[in-house]
């Protein structure tokens, strides 16, 4: 299964609430590379390791088969002071 | 009498070593994790070596240890497959780099990278005695300062 940047997105905003969502296919197009920043609420109080903890359990399956994946986990209030 | 001495003692040391080779192999690989990281105030687990690092997500960490001059126990997990997919198990975490710090995961690249940036692990280290070459730097002058 290749994964796309649309379906990573897709998955990422309705299973974290998010109210963010960016989503880079780094990979060329073979879809083991990605890099994603996701802004919720849901990362509110957490530290960042329980926010990527998060993020990983979401895409658990996935991320058997992307093996290069960076991410970024802002709160909606640090996303506002960012832009 | 002193031969008898020597031989029996002799016989004693050859089974505690082989006895305590025997049980490392055996040892479940989290137990091994477990010593590894217990043992060192820093551990690495990474793909290659720190001179040699083949995944550009560890040679970040390693870029980021030597900013800090961080003393680190590094291991290689592709050389030893059992490991690779150990240390996965152990910490719940799905990918290499794996950063441990007084025997707890830290994180992997983008935790280091970001807690690197915040000022954080300059931080951490200090609470297991290791004191960052950061601060010992020359201070960003004012301008650099957003």
């Amino acid at each position: 299964m290749v994964y796309t940047e649309g379906y990573l997105k897709e998955k990422l905003t309705k299973e974290l609430d998010a109210v963010h969502v960016e989503v880079t296919d780094e990979s060329d197009g073979c879809g083991a590379k990605f890099s994603v920043l996701i802004v919720s609420d849901k990362f509110n109080g957490k530290p960042l390791l329980a926010r990527h903890r998060l993020v990983n359990t979401v895409l658990q399956e996935e991320l058997k088969t992307i093996h290069a994946f960076t991410q970024k986990t802002l709160t909606v209030e640090q996303y506002k002071q960012k832009s | 009498m002193n031969n008898l001495l020597r031989r029996h003692v002799i016989s004693i040391y050859n089974n505690s070593v082989k006895l305590s080779f025997r049980s490392f192999a055996d040892v479940p690989i989290k137990d091994k994790i477990d010593q590894i990281v217990k043992n060192n105030k820093v551990v690495v687990f990474m793909k290659g070596v720190p001179d040699a690092p083949r995944c550009g997500f560890s040679n970040a960490v390693v870029q980021i240890m030597r900013m800090h001059a961080v003393p680190y126990e590094s291991h290689d997990v592709l050389s030893d497959e059992n490991l690779r997919q150990g240390i996965k198990d152990y910490s719940n975490w799905p990918t290499i780099p794996q950063v441990f710090i007084n025997g707890e995961f830290v994180g992997g690249c983008d935790i280091m990278l970001q807690m690197h940036q915040s000022g954080e692990l300059v931080e951490e280290l200090k609470k297991v005695g290791i004191k960052s070459a950061l601060l010992t730097a020359e201070p960003p002058k004012d301008e650099e300062k957003k």
